[in-house]
């Protein structure tokens, strides 16, 4: 049959516009606007989902996008929350982690198991004997989780943007609508926000609120689009409070990310469930979501019902299930007073004083067994009365949505008259209104959106509410014997459980959660965490003030990953020349975010051997254009490179370079570099690629700390840089410039043209005893590339990639800062003491290397060579032992076709590093290698 | 069903008792205090009274039981660290890992998973092989994996993540594991307190008492203790404490955030990591998407989390999973890291006799909970401190003989 009301004035359907859709493998019909749990409910199917741990029958709780036994999935995406999900044509959905479908669930048979699981009962059991733990973890994992995830699922890509405003009003009920006019009207840019299709809040459902609420209604949302300054955020979400009033709005599309002035937290509250035995049946919800079903939706909540009262809220659902043509059975009011007259209709049979101590019912609620109680969770059986229903309303409380407020560091107080928590003082920046703040009713809404919207643009304001009298009924459960009584729905908490884990000693409320998981499943807390904090509190024997809260963490709602990561970014780099390098067959690697060619042409083996082989016979040309490049000039620019590296600077002559040893001030390596001094008070220098950035935010950072006068300018970008390398490479560049290369042979540096193009030329020896850098604007380094491509045709000029560098450097024995270099390695061990000046007062890093130069090495870089080496060379990092301990380990090894032989860079012991001693590498495979030291560079090596 | 489950249901009234005496009121004296009641503190605890007959302890927690570190970190447990002496004490701490849950009777869901770190560039590998050779001559099973076996023992990964960052191989760490964290602390502070220990929560050490060059007692804000031996096992708050005992270290403090996903079934059985991507990840017995990122690069005493991490750490999971896009972030926090400049702890005495440190523990402190707790109690109760933490004495940042294990931190730092 179908429960579909006639229309209603504010609802949200189109009843032009239907479709079909399945769940659970059945067909059913819905209007636009409709969310699958409110088609389903339309539809008379009552069963939605099934509980978390023992899979009981759920139905509609709240509508209100935390009913979280109502998941679903639809083959791609999981856990979607069926009571806000909006129905689209042909949807296939089914309820998720159930065994057999929702209707017949016979993981259900766990309800019957329940007194053998209490809270924690997973602490106490299944480790003994040790070795079936993981037969029981693989049915706990089993069982647990919800959805089952697609990993054919498609990567979804969804835009951020960035808002800024001077206001942002979270919630669109009646205090945050009237926030924002108000706001806006004073002239301020105001963005507001609400997770619902509609504005409206409790405006829009709570019909007997206030005179003429659809009215009202319409009015406000007519002027908030009317207001230019007002940007409306519909169906998203403020997810979370970060530092300076960063929040982040999650809509159906993505992340917005508002950065505000002034935040207005009119988010309202979440009502919360009564406790008592079967209080999860289907058939049984907040007030508030029978009347979203009725206003809403156009949905008859059930046929016969009773509403059990605990605060004002109730008397109006009690009228809008009346007028929806439902049967009211009775209302079971807690508090001990009958209800002044005129409040409800006098046909309407109301028991004061009593309780629901039970419902009935198997997938669906059939009747409630109603008792006389003391208010404090005891039942009188005796004069219990059964009252046949299929549906209970229950409106006892609320609990504020102030997970926004705890994150921007409010401070809460339990209000002992509204039994409520309140803000007590709030930071700056941040203002609460409405139901959040206490104040509930219609009138006082807006004049407390009022109030927070005057008070955010620090305008007084007259207006000063208290809150509401006895918004929350303060003890809203009942004990039963038998239990299923539950607090949480989400984890399938009873209340007992917490009594339990007081007992175990958990009776701090951050222990309880953690214990009981209570508010830890996904719908945070929202509908449990006050009655456990009241349970607590009783069990405690202390006011709810003091028992507190837990902290509330972002997010307040779950936010997908894929509106949190948006497009991402992974920044690529390339140097001017990466087009030519792309036409010539480079592989690339990257080098951090840089790509460089590794090597060029099909085949990696061959090109490698054969790169090397040009370099040593004719000459090799590698692109650097990726090493840090900076213009240090001023008066003080050599005293700054004194203190800077480990070397002389000062006294360097014009047009010449220098080896630049970069310390920490822990005495460890961390780069080298050339230093070349191109004037009086001018030099230019590289750093390693790897470690430019770093480097340039060192030398920024010192020269701030040193105050010398200094400018630097980092050209890493902007300038480009190649390495012409081998026996002919004087010959090639001299065809291409008037500069006599020959007066810079032996670590010179000029400033010429080359190719027609201004450029400096610098003698760098790093893979060849003959080889010159070349640095140049970007954009003029491609026709000096191409040029002397050109120019060495015929000679046997190749281009070379960074894996033939790494073999001829190895060749000429130099080392690479990261490669044979580690976090600790100090220039001892590195055998670098040469580049340390003996007689300065003070580089970085020299303090610690004073106390280093006492201790006694524990290792030391040497080169070596395997005598006898294996088919499958050991691999960089294995170790090198040392009667069955670890010396040292390999830093770099390979074949040198120049030298016919393996060759490597290794630690050992100290007193193992003396040229013709052997060592013993401990191969990958297990196996030992011997190794012989060799002086540097291998002899041969060089052309 | 499990015998034990058996009286739950059988029982009139909740068979269990506490799991912690609380004691009304906190004694004039005790043998020894404990500053902090998270896993270390209390593990110590449990150790001075198990191991060296101490049991007039007192432990003082600021907050509540596991509050700190231990109830925020992701709870991965290794030893394929990079330092012959890093290996040989995490190896040390899974061995009394892996018999935890039947020693304190308290199942700790100590699971073991195995443990992948992934390398998406040729030094990462290059550290791989490293540490994977040190562990093997340790003794430690770890060794290095191709692309093929990653994808074996994680089917759904996308080995090109994106195309941006292929993964050239792994370090594997078969005895890899997780364990839920809180249940370690409580499963400690049982035992300790069945043995005699005292616990108190929200007591809030505000002073030392030193005079002499010796520790003589500690002031609370519910009154002064005497003592001979206190040790502080404070991890965020080591700076504040050091401060009380005029001690200088190296400690700074950053902020180490993680986050948690909404269950879903079992898909994810072993540990990840990836240093080039700063990510790593497994999932909960709950089903929870478990997963962390880099320290936050700025110095901070505090706990609040960042947008931008859960930003950054959402793109680069996506990489590697791109089939997560609709799966929901719930939670999100942070702990306080104490991190030393060689990313290895700080154990043992310190200049002030009697007041010992075990602190330091950066990123790395969950999987070493037994062990430090051991080992403490041994100095404690020695006053000297075993071997295998030598390498971890404070005072080797004054001899420059630092204990490198930056290499082998889970991600990039």
């Amino acid at each position: 049959m179908s429960y579909r009301l006639p229309q209603q004035s504010g609802e949200w359907i189109d009843r032009n516009l239907t479709f079909s859709f399945s769940f659970e493998g059945k067909t059913y019909q819905a209007c636009n606007g409709d969310t699958v749990s409110s088609a389903l409910w339309a539809s008379g199917v009552r069963v939605l989902g099934r509980s978390f741990k023992y899979h009981r029958p759920r139905g509609v709780l709240s509508l209100a996008n935390h009913d979280i036994n109502v998941m679903l999935e639809n083959g791609i995406d999981i856990n979607l929350r069926a009571d806000v999900l909006p129905v689209t044509a042909g949807m296939k959905l089914d309820a998720v982690n159930t065994a057999g479908g929702v209707v017949k669930d016979y993981l259900s048979v766990l309800g019957w198991l329940a007194p053998f699981l209490p809270a924690g009962f997973y602490y106490k059991a299944f480790h003994r004997p040790r070795l079936l733990f993981p037969f029981w973890e693989n049915i706990i994992r089993r069982m647990a989780g919800l959805g089952v995830m697609n990993p054919k699922a498609p990567r979804l890509v969804s835009p951020k943007t960035n808002l800024h405003c001077d206001v942002l009003v979270v919630g669109g009920g009646p205090a945050g609508m009237n926030a924002a006019l108000v706001a806006a009207k004073q002239g301020a840019r105001v963005i507001l926000v609400d997770e619902n299709a509609r504005l409206g809040g409790t405006l829009g459902y709570d019909s007997s609120s206030g005179l003429g609420p659809g009215q009202q209604l319409e009015q406000l949302c007519e002027e908030i689009e009317a207001h230019a300054d007002i940007e409306v955020h519909l169906s998203s979400y403020a997810a979370g409070y970060y530092a300076d009033h960063l929040l982040p709005l999650i809509g159906p599309e993505g992340m917005a990310k508002v950065r505000t002035r002034q935040l207005i937290v009119a988010s309202g509250a979440y009502e919360q469930p009564a406790v008592f035995r079967n209080n999860d049946l289907p058939g049984i919800m907040l007030g508030s979501a029978a009347q979203r079903l009725i206003q809403r939706y156009a949905v008859k909540p059930f046929e016969r019902g009773v509403v059990l009262a605990g605060n004002e809220q109730a008397w109006r659902v009690a009228l809008d299930l009346l007028a929806a043509g439902v049967e009211l059975a009775a209302v079971i009011d807690l508090r001990m007073d009958p209800p002044p007259a005129g409040l409800i209709p006098p046909a309407v049979l109301v028991y004061s004083g009593y309780c629901i101590y039970e419902a009935v019912g198997s997938s669906g609620l059939e009747g409630v067994w109603a008792c006389p109680w003391d208010g404090q969770g005891n039942a009188d059986q005796s004069r219990a009365i059964y009252i046949p229903c299929d549906g209970i309303a229950m409106s006892v409380g609320w609990a504020p949505a102030s997970a926004l407020l705890y994150q921007a560091g409010a401070k809460m107080k339990y209000d002992e008259d509204c039994q409520q928590f309140v803000p007590d003082s709030l930071p700056p920046g941040v203002h609460a209104a409405g139901r959040v703040n206490g104040i509930y009713g219609l009138a006082d809404s807006l004049a407390d959106g009022e109030r927070a919207a005057l008070g955010a643009l620090g305008l007084s304001s007259v207006i000063n509410l208290l809150p509401a009298s006895q918004a929350s009924h303060p003890w809203p459960l009942v004990e039963h014997p038998k239990a299923k009584n539950f607090v949480d729905f989400d984890e399938d908490l009873q209340l007992k459980d917490f009594a339990t884990a007081a007992q175990e000693g958990f009776n701090n409320i951050e222990l309880m959660k953690r214990f009981t998981t209570v508010g830890m499943g996904p719908s945070q807390g929202k509908h449990s965490n006050m009655n456990a904090i009241r349970v607590l509190a009783r069990l405690r024997d202390e006011p709810i003030q003091r028992v507190g809260s837990t902290t509330a963490r972002p997010f307040f709602h779950p936010v997908p990953m894929g509106h949190l990561a948006g497009r991402s970014f992974h920044p690529v780099r390339h140097t001017p020349l990466h087009g030519w390098h792309q036409q010539h067959e480079a592989s690339f690697t990257y080098v951090g975010a840089w790509q460089r060619p590794a090597w060029y042409g099909p085949d990696k083996a061959t090109a490698i051997v054969n790169e090397v082989r040009a370099v040593r016979h004719a000459a090799g040309l590698i692109d650097v254009g990726t090493l840090g490049k900076f213009e240090l000039r001023g008066l003080e620019a050599g005293e700054f490179l004194e203190r800077f590296y480990t070397g002389h600077f000062l006294q360097q002559k014009i047009g010449t370079t220098r080896y630049a040893l970069l310390l920490d001030e822990s005495g460890v390596i961390t780069d080298d570099g050339v230093v070349a001094r191109l004037a009086e008070d001018f030099y230019y220098v590289t750093a390693s690629t790897s470690n430019a950035a770093a480097v340039y935010r060192e030398m920024t950072r010192c020269l701030q700390l040193w105050g010398l006068e200094v400018t630097i300018v980092n050209l890493t970008g902007s300038y480009a840089a190649f390495n012409i390398a081998g026996p002919l490479s004087r010959q090639l560049m001299e065809g291409l410039t008037t500069a006599d290369l020959k007066q810079i042979s032996n670590g010179g540096a000029i400033e010429t043209q080359v190719a027609g193009q201004q450029a400096r030329v610098m003698n760098v020896r790093f893979v060849s005893d003959l080889a010159y850098e070349v640095h140049a604007p970007a954009q003029s380094i491609l026709s000096i590339w191409q040029a002397l491509v050109e120019a060495g045709q015929s000679c046997g000029l190749k281009p070379f990639g960074i894996d033939a560098q790494r073999l001829l450097r190895l060749e000429m024995g130099h080392f690479i800062v990261g490669h044979d270099t580690d976090g600790l390695t100090h220039p001892f061990e590195a055998g670098l003491d040469w580049a340390l000046a003996k007689d300065k007062t003070f580089y970085i890093g020299q303090r610690s290397l004073k106390i280093k130069a006492n201790k006694p090495l524990t290792k030391k870089l040497v080169g070596f060579t395997l005598p006898h080496p294996p088919a499958n060379l050991p691999d960089e990092c294995t170790l090198v032992l040392e009667q069955g301990r670890i010396a040292g380990r390999v830093t770099s090894i390979a074949f040198s076709p120049t030298l016919g032989q393996v060759i490597g860079l290794a630690y050992v012991a100290p007193e193992a590093g003396i040229a013709g001693k052997r060592f013993v590498i401990r191969h990958q495979d297990g196996s030992d290698v011997a190794a012989i030291v060799s002086k540097l560079p291998f002899s041969g090596a060089a052309a | 069903m499990p015998y034990r489950l058996i009286k739950f249901a059988f029982s009139k009234q909740h068979p269990e008792a506490a799991f912690f005496r609380q004691p009304a009121q906190i004694r004039d004296s005790y043998d020894a205090v404990i500053i902090g009641g998270g896993g270390h503190g209390l593990a110590a605890a449990y150790y001075l009274a198990r191991d060296h007959g101490i049991t007039n302890v007192a432990v003082l927690e600021r907050g509540y039981l596991g509050g700190g570190n231990t109830g925020r970190n992701t709870t991965i447990i290794r030893s394929n660290y990079l330092t012959p002496e890093g290996v040989a004490f995490y190896d040390a701490s899974v061995k009394i890992w892996e018999n935890l849950s039947q020693e304190l009777d308290l199942n700790l869901f100590y699971s073991n998973r195995g443990h992948f770190t992934l390398a998406h560039t040729e030094s990462a590998m290059r550290t791989m092989r490293w540490r994977a050779e040190v562990n093997k001559q340790m003794g430690v099973k770890s060794e290095v994996l191709g692309p093929d076996d990653i994808q074996q023992a994680c089917p759904q990964i996308d080995l090109s993540c994106a195309g941006h960052a292929p993964i050239l191989g792994a370090l594997y760490h078969a005895p890899g594991s997780v364990a839920r964290h809180d249940g370690v602390a409580w499963g400690y502070g049982r035992a300790a307190s069945q043995m005699g220990v005292e616990i108190f929560q929200n007591t809030e050490v505000t002073g030392l008492d030193i005079r002499g060059g010796r520790i003589h007692g500690v002031q609370t804000n519910r009154g002064n203790i005497k003592t001979g031996k206190v040790l502080s096992a404070v991890a965020g708050f080591t700076p504040r404490i050091t401060q009380m005992a005029g001690i200088r270290t190296p400690i700074v403090i950053h902020p180490l955030q993680a986050c948690v996903t909404e269950p879903m079934k079992p898909w994810l059985n072993t540990i990840l990591v990836s240093g080039s991507l700063h990510v790593y990840v497994s999932q909960s017995s709950r089903g929870e998407l478990v997963m962390g990122a880099a320290l936050d690069p700025y110095e901070l005493h505090s706990t609040r989390s960042t947008l931008d991490f859960v930003e950054g750490l959402s793109s680069h999971i996506l990489d590697m999973f791109p089939f997560l896009s609709g799966i929901k972030v719930v939670r999100q926090w942070a702990g306080m890291a104490d991190m030393t400049p060689d990313f290895a702890p700080i154990m043992g005495r310190t200049p002030v006799a009697g007041f010992y440190l075990d602190a330091g523990w950066g990123t790395w402190g969950f999987k070493a909970t037994p062990i430090s707790g051991k080992t403490m109690a041994e100095t404690m109760a020695r006053d000297q401190e075993p071997e295998l933490i030598d390498a971890f004495r404070l005072s080797r940042f004054r001899e420059f003989e630092l204990t490198g294990e930056k290499g082998a931190a889970a991600v990039g730092h």
